[in-house]
């Protein structure tokens, strides 16, 4: 019983960490709704934006891996509708970003959000090869991850003669600098 | 010959939009008696106003009917008008063709008819109606707070403060009621003694206030600024005028184990006590109850013995004292539901399920853990709490169905304070909505649950029990589609039910005031007289009335007060002269009045009395009833029982109410019959 307590007192509770990370304070919402009545995605969502926030309140572990489980943290867009309406300014968008890498640290991430996922690492790939967006890169490390190797292909044609598909990459001029913030970024993620 | 003045309010559209005014000007006009009838868009303007004064002079009117909204709105306006136009004020009637006719009807001929009918009816009383004068009765200018908790000490000294006498009496030894006993006070966390002890003392040392302290009223009659007061003062068993407080028999008292009230049954106190250190008067009494000498015939008798004053004295007895009142203020407080009726919360059951009022006394420096929350069944430090509200209340199945409405508000503290004491402890709140209207309230709830980590349910208990020596307490969260929650916690705090306090029922209908469902006393009106009871001269104050807070509660004292002040202001006081009297006339009958008293039994006022005529030689000759103008209220119960009509009324008298029936008999509703 008493063994119990302690465990239970230094379990990082994910509120908490919310906010050691965000600075968001997931105690300022009084749940009225207004997030989730605005949400464009709240139809697809397994669990609604205003849920996930009470779930994390009630600190209970059960409720805190539903949330990393669930399917909705990664279909937020980060439109920042439900930021700029909610009337406790709590910065969901930054919270949910959170709880997407919470998510993956912890090997949690819903079965139907792997091709998110997916797309989220080629997309940075990308990034950090070229410093923007290189389509053709970002498709073939979509497709070899997903192995939707024939998804959407008869558009390709139209997309390369309306110019929209390159070839080859352009590329930044500073090079130095993005793998600078790449490897901050990976380094912060470390001491996690 | 009469000469009555009919004047048409078209109230804007609220009667000219229904009733056709200008027909029915034309119609009054050719009614018998009627001299001048007349239309008017705003009668209750000044010109409307002017116009009634001009014509009374110009056409000479001797009665006036004003046909417009109720005489509730405006009658003092019209009667004031015809006034100052020279004819008696009593002469002037209203016809209500708003509530009465153009608000209930459509827009209809029938409609101006029946406008017409209620002008006609009106004029036949005018008619017969007698110039009088008003009522005057002197004022006693001494007012009786009864309680003296927050609300009856600022009730009394706002009103000693205006220069009036005030007598205060307190059932209990000491005044100070409930807010003595908490902790700290909402939003501001001041401590409650600290603002209440300085006021406690200045209604004792105050010259105009007279306090009496376990002490019970046990009548009161009279009427608005003649009342009498009798008030049984019961006996302390120890002279105050001699006692120095030292303290001595209570030290020395072998009756240790009773019940502490002031700490809500928490501690013990000695048969002869005082029930705070701040108490004030802070000189003991004995409490006969528990008090060997008393209970087993004059044995034990320690307290005189250690008394070095001699002030203890036994034979003292109750006393019953009269004193004449102008104004009396109602503070008698409020009570705690307790929670038997509830068993599945198991209070009485489990020591450590308690009420928010026996926290109170936990959380206080003066309570019986010197402001440590410790556990009642073993004095451990509680490390998992829970607070439930609306224990009792809003449940009208087995509690009350209102909102006592102070609950969401202490229970927020409560949690607040406990977090405060017990840094690593864990406070829940299971409630079902948050009522935090007030100034800084909302703010309050939000600090408690946002910078002391209160975590707040949503959700009622369905039920506590014990297990492996903690209370399991066993609700859903409602906020996550009914999610179950458990919680192992070492202590409850059950934030029960204000009900009005026992025997409060018997004191209402000991001043002939009203009370509600919940024998909460009740308001003249729920907002436009919120002080006032329906008995004039009777004021309330504080939570009497309903569940309230503390700044509530010192607002409506202060209100009642002005009310008190206001009644006081004046050495007369004038009223309405619409009352009852008995018939009188010559020899050899001197009244029709038989003298059968039914009028005397179902007077509710007790304005009726038995009077005896006597002949030169003082021989009784006949005794008939006489009704007293100061307390006859005009309702005219006594008129309708009457069986020989010899009771009349001034203003709504027999040939008045007839002729009003008559004038209802025309060609047309002969037709209908």
């Amino acid at each position: 019983m008493h063994d119990q307590n302690i465990v239970e007192a230094l379990r990082p509770v994910l509120k908490h960490k919310v906010k050691e990370n965000t600075e968001e304070d997931i105690m300022l919402c009084y749940q009225c709704g207004k997030c989730s009545a605005g949400c464009p995605l709240i139809d697809e969502m397994d669990i609604a934006p205003n849920q996930i926030l009470r779930m994390l309140q009630t600190e209970i572990p059960e409720l805190e891996e539903k949330v990393l489980k669930s399917l909705a943290i990664w279909l937020c867009l980060a439109c920042e509708q439900c930021y700029s309406r909610c009337p406790k300014d709590v910065d969901l968008p930054k919270i949910m970003d959170y709880l997407r890498a919470e998510s993956i640290r912890r090997d949690l991430v819903n079965p139907k959000a792997k091709e998110i996922l997916a797309f989220h690492k080629s997309f940075l790939d990308s990034v950090r090869l070229t410093g923007k967006l290189y389509e053709i890169g970002l498709i073939a490390g979509y497709k070899m991850r997903t192995m939707h190797l024939l998804q959407d292909v008869n558009v390709a044609p139209t997309m390369y003669f309306n110019g929209k598909l390159n070839l080859f990459p352009s590329q930044v001029k500073n090079k130095k600098a993005i793998k600078r913030i790449f490897e901050k970024a990976l380094r912060e993620e470390e001491n996690k | 010959m009469s000469r009555i003045g009919v004047f048409i309010c078209h109230c804007g559209e609220n009667i000219g939009g229904t009733v056709d005014c200008e027909k029915v000007a034309e119609t009054a006009a050719k009614y018998p008696g009627v001299a001048y009838s007349v239309d008017y868009k705003y009668m209750c303007s000044d010109p409307g106003q002017n116009m009634i004064k001009d014509a009374i002079k110009e056409h000479k009117l001797t009665g006036v009917v004003v046909a417009a909204c109720s005489p509730r709105m405006h009658e003092p306006t019209f009667r004031k008008a015809v006034s100052e136009a020279g004819i008696n004020p009593f002469l002037c009637e209203m016809a209500n063709l708003r509530e009465h006719c153009s608000w209930v009807h459509l827009k209809d001929d029938s409609t101006t008819e029946k406008a017409e009918e209620l002008v006609k009816v009106l004029v036949e009383k005018v008619k017969r109606n007698q110039p009088l004068e008003p009522i005057k009765v002197p004022v006693t200018k001494t007012a009786l707070v009864l309680g003296g908790g927050i609300a009856g000490i600022q009730a009394a000294l706002d009103i000693a403060n205006s220069g009036h006498k005030v007598i205060m009496i307190e059932k209990s030894p000491s005044i100070g009621g409930h807010m003595s006993q908490l902790s700290e006070t909402f939003p501001t966390l001041d401590c409650s003694q600290c603002i209440l002890t300085p006021r406690m003392v200045e209604v004792a040392q105050h010259p105009n206030i007279t306090l009496y302290t376990y002490a019970e009223l046990v009548g009161l009659d009279g009427f608005i600024g003649n009342f009498q007061a009798s008030i049984k003062l019961k006996a302390k068993s120890i002279d105050h005028d001699i006692c120095n407080g030292c303290g001595d028999c209570i030290a020395k008292c072998p009756i240790k184990k009773i019940p502490d009230e002031f700490n809500a049954g928490l501690g013990t106190r000695t048969a002869v006590y005082v029930p705070f250190p701040q108490a004030v008067p802070n000189k003991p009494v004995i409490d006969r109850e528990n008090c060997t000498y008393f209970t087993r015939d004059g044995k034990c008798g320690l307290c005189a013995k250690v008394c070095t004053k001699g002030a203890i004295d036994y034979s003292q007895k109750d006393e019953i004292i009269t004193i004449d009142v102008g104004a009396v203020v109602v503070a008698t407080g409020f009570d705690i539901k307790g929670t038997d009726f509830f068993p599945e919360y198991g209070y009485g059951r489990y020591k450590d399920v308690i009420t928010g009022l026996q926290f109170e006394r936990l959380a206080s420096a003066s309570g019986p853990t010197l402001g440590e929350i410790k556990r009642p069944s073993d004095g451990k430090v509680p490390q998992n709490i829970v607070f439930i509200a609306c224990a009792g209340s809003r449940d009208p199945a087995k509690g009350i169905e209102y909102c006592s409405k102070i609950c969401c508000m202490y229970t927020a503290k409560h949690a607040m304070l406990y977090k405060h004491k017990v840094h690593q402890g864990k406070a829940s709140v299971f409630y079902m909505d948050i009522r935090a209207g007030g100034k800084m309230y909302e703010e309050f709830v939000r600090r408690a649950i946002e910078e002391d980590d209160v975590n707040y349910i949503r959700g009622r208990v369905s039920r506590i029990y014990e297990k492996n020596g903690k209370l399991i307490v066993k609700g859903v969260d409602t906020l996550l589609d009914a999610y179950p929650v458990e919680i192992e916690a070492d202590m409850v705090v059950l934030a029960t039910a204000g009900i009005a306090n026992e025997g409060s029922e018997e004191l209402a209908q000991s001043l002939h005031i009203s009370y509600d469902q919940h024998n909460f006393f009740a308001e003249a009106h729920p907002k436009l007289k919120p002080v006032e009871t329906n008995t004039a001269g009777i004021m309330l104050a504080g939570a009497c009335q309903s569940p309230k807070d503390i700044p509530d509660s010192v607002s409506q004292a202060s209100g009642a007060a002005v009310k008190v002040a206001a009644l006081f202001s004046k050495d007369e006081l004038t009223r309405d002269p619409l009352i009852a009297y008995v018939n009188r006339c010559g020899p050899p009958t001197y009244s029709t009045c038989v003298g059968c008293f039914l009028c005397v039994s179902v007077c509710p006022y007790l304005a009726i009395e038995k009077e005896q005529i006597k002949d030169r030689n003082g021989n009784l000759i006949k005794e008939v009833a006489k009704i007293n103008p100061g307390l006859c209220q005009g309702c005219g119960t006594c008129v309708a029982l009457c069986r020989s009509k010899s009771i009349d009324i001034y203003g709504y008298s027999h040939s008045q109410v007839f002729a009003e029936v008559m004038a209802l008999f025309n060609e047309r509703s002969l037709e209908n019959v």
